[in-house]
């Protein structure tokens, strides 16, 4: 049997497709900056309180990196309804995207604030600068340039993870494809067009997250650099 | 209605069976393939290594379920009927392949290159270069992130539920459905899940630490 390709009903579809692209970069974007800013928040927590706000945050963590985000996004869908929290599947993805991205994060982050030595800051210190200043300004934005190509990768990897709200019927970009699927019955066409659609979006958000990271840390990265070369030499 | 009962424990416990197997089917699968792709990758031959590198950055920048979707609906048009087991598991060694690929050359690239140059200067051909020297240090590198990429397999195996496939996930949902009880139906989901998960990386983080204790920097 030769199989026909039918592009043209995919095609008659393209508001759909457009606003479920529009709903994918918001939920995307959305979540990238909650994340971020819960990252920040709970790897300052981390550094500036004790011992037992450390463990919550690493619990946190774990749970979050040790459990699919399937599982957590029926969990905000499905199980938060029961103790009086009703959200629109929108919002419930937009929660679990965030509270996803903001563990991992998290790891990153820290990871980051563990490579500066620490000489930097004792100096910090010595400048009678206090903990939060010095995490704010010493510690914070370098180990921030550090890790953004990994931050980034983590961002590109939640744009693909958020084809996974489809399962509670968020009208994102794979919710859509779902529904033009059944309207038109053109799965492999339908298929074929969101792929290429997330493969666009998810190359331009790598492109402009590297831009926006030379552009954000134009000096701290190229500090980085010279150091390289100096261990190199 | 029923209730959230030993028998729908029993039914979880066993689909986290399933799970596994598909985790081990896809890691098999997708491990050759990715071994394939990354040296095709490090080839000298420029075509090669093209194809190797697009296919790797088409497949680390789509969904795995596009993946899974494609899969599904595209061998069934060209008349092969694939029962849900082995789209799934074909998707997912696809996705695998693209991961373990990156990982692995990446692990043959940080051998440092004046082990090339000793291993040559001892005149041994590549293939001896690759088998006596290279190889054996790869591994070592390798086996941190290989270990932690498995954790990614595991929860990335929720996602086959989409097309029937009843494993972890799927008995959650259909648990859920009967009883309408969520919380306790999806910690235990996820209970499971951070049961095969958590040791997982645990393994990966000691690992870290073994593998780079000979290390100096």
């Amino acid at each position: 049997m030769r199989y026909q390709f039918q592009f043209d009903a995919v095609f008659a579809e393209a508001d759909r497709i457009l606003n479920g692209v529009l709903l994918t970069i918001g939920l995307s974007f959305g979540a990238i900056v909650l994340g971020l800013a819960l990252a920040v928040l709970l790897v300052a927590a981390k550094s500036l309180f004790g011992r037992w706000v450390g463990m919550l945050v690493d619990a946190y963590v774990e749970l979050m990196r040790n459990t699919p985000f399937l599982v957590q996004l029926f969990m905000m869908f499905f199980g938060l309804p029961l103790i009086g929290i009703r959200m629109s599947g929108t919002e419930a993805a937009l929660l679990a995207m965030t509270l996803n991205l903001g563990a991992y994060a998290t790891e990153i982050i820290r990871a980051g604030v563990d490579s500066i030595h620490r000489s930097q800051i004792e100096a910090g210190l010595s400048l009678a600068m206090t903990k939060r200043q010095v995490f704010q300004y010493v510690v914070l934005m370098p180990a921030l340039a550090r890790v953004w190509p990994a931050l980034s990768s983590q961002f590109v990897l939640m744009l693909l993870a958020s084809s996974i709200c489809s399962f509670i019927s968020v009208p994102e970009l794979s919710g859509t494809a779902a529904i033009i699927e059944q309207n038109t019955f053109r799965s492999f066409e339908t298929y074929i067009v969101v792929t290429l659609i997330y493969l666009a979006l998810a190359l331009s958000l790598k492109v402009s997250l590297l831009w926006l990271g030379r552009r954000i840390f134009p000096r701290l990265s190229s500090l980085d650099r010279l150091d390289a070369k100096a261990e190199a030499a | 209605m029923t209730t959230f009962g030993w028998p729908e424990v029993l039914f979880i416990v066993r689909a986290a069976g399933w799970t596994l197997l598909l985790t081990a089917i896809a890691f098999l699968i997708g491990g050759l393939m990715g071994g394939v792709l990354a040296i095709l990758r490090l080839s000298r031959v420029k075509l090669l290594r093209r194809f190797a590198s697009g296919y790797i950055l088409v497949i680390q920048s789509i969904p795995v379920l596009m993946v899974l979707f494609m899969s599904y609906y595209g061998l069934s048009l060209f008349g092969i009927e694939l029962p849900p087991f082995f789209a799934a598991s074909a998707s997912l060694a696809i996705y695998v392949s693209a991961y373990l690929a990156e990982i692995w050359r990446g692990s043959i690239e940080a051998v440092p290159f004046q082990q090339w140059e000793a291993s040559s200067s001892l005149a041994h051909s590549p293939a001896q270069t690759y088998r006596y020297v290279i190889l054996p240090q790869a591994v070592r590198i390798s086996l941190p992130p290989t270990v932690g990429f498995l954790v990614q397999l595991v929860k990335n195996t929720s996602i086959v539920s989409v097309v029937g496939f009843v494993e972890l996930s799927r008995a959650g949902q259909l648990v859920n459905n009967a009883t309408f009880q969520p919380f306790q139906i999806f910690t235990l989901v996820a209970a499971i899940y951070f049961a095969i998960c958590f040791p997982l990386s645990r393994l990966s983080r000691h690992l870290e630490k073994v593998m780079n204790a000979s290390r100096p920097h």
